[in-house]
């Protein structure tokens, strides 16, 4: 496919992220304490915790719309100024625009950079291509499923080839078919975009699997790191080093 | 919806009028008197004829178009100011501080009841009713607004700024078009409370316009004269209005309306055809949703 070397030849590298001694939440009443993690250009980090423990704050944090109470957050060396384009954001919720075609709304990030008309329309058009949604691009996003706003959600995310990808429980509404196939499109689109990526989930499959290591959180601290073993395969549900893990990471999440 | 019973809806529509006009012509031709008394009532052929004399005229013209000016200059300038103030009133807690209880203060004030004050303020009678025009409509666009933008879903802004989209790009792609039919919701109130001060202001003050000349028919006993006003105005009322709601679909299309209640359901004849031939209920209601979705748009 020659679309997808354009992709590789125009991409840039990943971002490296970076939070020291972090600590989130409202003043007197921190989510999280102390949080040091390092995230490494290109990787694919999951972060996994029960509901009400900090992720979804910990991503906003990354993506510059919240401010931590204390500690430094840290992009490529330099400390975090507010949101940016190169850090994209995807949302659980349907955060596409309603008034807005699938087309329209993978354009608005290309529009916000100044890529002309004409240019950003291709693009648009390609993206929504590769995640599957071709014919759907002149669809408003009521017309279509969950699944399929998500993909455009993708979509719209990496059309401005941000060099990182935060995506809070993405698919997380969606049914265990839906989240399966969305998974395996997430890895095939990633591929060659070089984008870091921090992929925060309450599934610990989903994060074992997605993920080149996984966070976990739990009272109010980053509790581990993991590695995860590669390649990565859904069926290798007896693989022992990774019913290890799995043990381990359901053990230290209290679960 | 087919054609037919689109048709058949026009036909009630015409016919509910023209039995308005029947019952006010039999009532009146008949001089009923009961406990209303409809004998000092002009017929409807009465108010024709005197309708037909009038729009032969000149004056007749240049009524309506004083009238229509005066509104639609308020009224345009209600909507760009109810609409500027409206958004940063509710995004910014400086302007709000500033602005909020000074509004919430005018607001209750009937628009009419600033005949005295426009009279005071304006060098000239034609500017004073476009001021009570203007404060007429303004405040339901004013709140309509306010509150369509408090209300906007929070993550369309951060998915936004997350795009490295700034506070203007914000305003253009979200808050405008977001706040768009609670907007459209304050323009149709506005519309309609303009009307009957533009009308109110021209009885009190005016020189030209329909409610000058209305007024005008009533001083010198000319009945026919004042129902030919009133008729005009429910007319100009009616076209402005439905112009307004026009814009507001057209620009609105892209909210989900599902299920439009006087649409989807078949009329009886076809209902009896539907349940012979067995149609899948999802496909059914998929096909006509956008149907009359268009109609309606």
């Amino acid at each position: 496919m020659t679309s997808s070397s354009d992709v590789r030849s125009l991409s840039r590298s990943g971002a490296g992220l970076a939070l020291r001694g972090v600590t989130l939440g409202r003043p007197g009443a921190p989510v999280l304490d102390g949080v040091d993690l390092d995230v490494a250009p290109g990787e694919i980090i999951t972060v996994v915790g029960p509901s009400g423990c900090g992720k979804s704050t910990l991503l906003r944090t990354l993506a510059g719309l919240l401010t931590p109470l204390g500690g430094e957050v840290i992009e490529d060396g330099r400390p975090l100024a507010g949101p940016a384009a190169d850090r994209a954001l995807i949302f659980q919720e349907d955060a596409l625009l309603p008034w807005r075609t699938l087309r329209a709304n993978v354009e608005l990030p290309l529009a916000i950079r100044g890529v002309p008309r004409s240019e950003r329309r291709a693009q648009a058009e390609e993206w929504l291509a590769r995640v599957g949604l071709a014919e759907h691009a002149r669809h408003l996003p009521h017309r279509v499923s969950g699944g399929q706003r998500q993909r455009a959600q993708l979509a719209r995310a990496l059309a401005a080839r941000p060099r990182a990808v935060l995506m809070d429980e993405p698919f997380g509404a969606l049914d265990a078919q839906t989240r399966a196939g969305m998974q395996d499109l997430l890895v095939q689109v990633l591929r060659g975009t070089g984008a870091t990526v921090v992929f925060v989930t309450h599934d610990v499959d989903e994060a074992l699997f997605l993920g080149d290591r996984v966070a976990l959180l739990g009272d109010g601290h980053l509790l581990a790191v993991r590695d995860v073993p590669r390649p990565r395969d859904r069926t290798a549900h007896d693989d022992p080093a990774r019913v290890t893990l799995r043990r381990a990471v359901l053990a230290s999440l209290g679960t | 919806m087919n054609r037919r019973s689109v048709m058949s809806r026009y036909a009630l529509r015409v016919t509910s009028i023209a039995a308005a006009l029947g019952l006010w012509q039999l009532l009146t031709s008949a001089n009923v008197d009961l406990w209303l008394r409809f004998s000092q009532f002009p017929t409807v052929t009465d108010v024709a004829r005197a309708f037909a004399g009038r729009l032969a005229g000149d004056d007749y013209w240049t009524d309506l178009t004083d009238s229509l000016t005066r509104i639609l200059t308020g009224f345009l300038l209600a909507a760009v100011l109810g609409v500027a103030t409206g958004v940063l009133v509710a995004r910014s807690r400086l302007a709000e501080d500033l602005l909020g209880t000074v509004l919430e203060v005018v607001r209750p004030i009937p628009a009419i009841a600033l005949v005295p004050v426009a009279i005071l303020l304006f060098p000239d009678n034609e500017q004073g009713i476009v001021f009570i025009t203007c404060t007429a409509a303004f405040f339901p666009v004013l709140v309509s607004t306010r509150h369509a933008v408090r209300a906007l879903t929070p993550v369309w802004e951060e998915a936004v700024r997350t795009m490295g989209g700034g506070r203007w790009r914000i305003l253009g792609s979200v808050v405008l078009p977001g706040a768009l039919p609670g907007i459209f919701g304050g323009l149709s109130v506005g519309i309609g409370v303009s009307w009957i001060c533009v009308i109110s202001a021209e009885m009190i003050s005016g020189q030209y316009g329909v409610g000058y000349r209305t007024w005008q028919d009533y001083t010198v006993v000319d009945y026919p004269g004042v129902f030919v006003g009133m008729v005009t105005i429910g007319v100009l009322g009616w076209l402005t209005s439905t112009a307004v709601e026009l814009a507001g679909r057209r620009l609105t299309r892209w909210l989900p309306r599902t299920s439009y209640v006087a649409g989807v359901r078949p009329p009886r004849g076809e209902r009896g055809a539907a349940a012979r031939t067995p149609v899948p209920a999802g496909s059914r209601a998929e096909e006509e949703v956008p149907k009359t979705h268009d109609q309606f748009v």
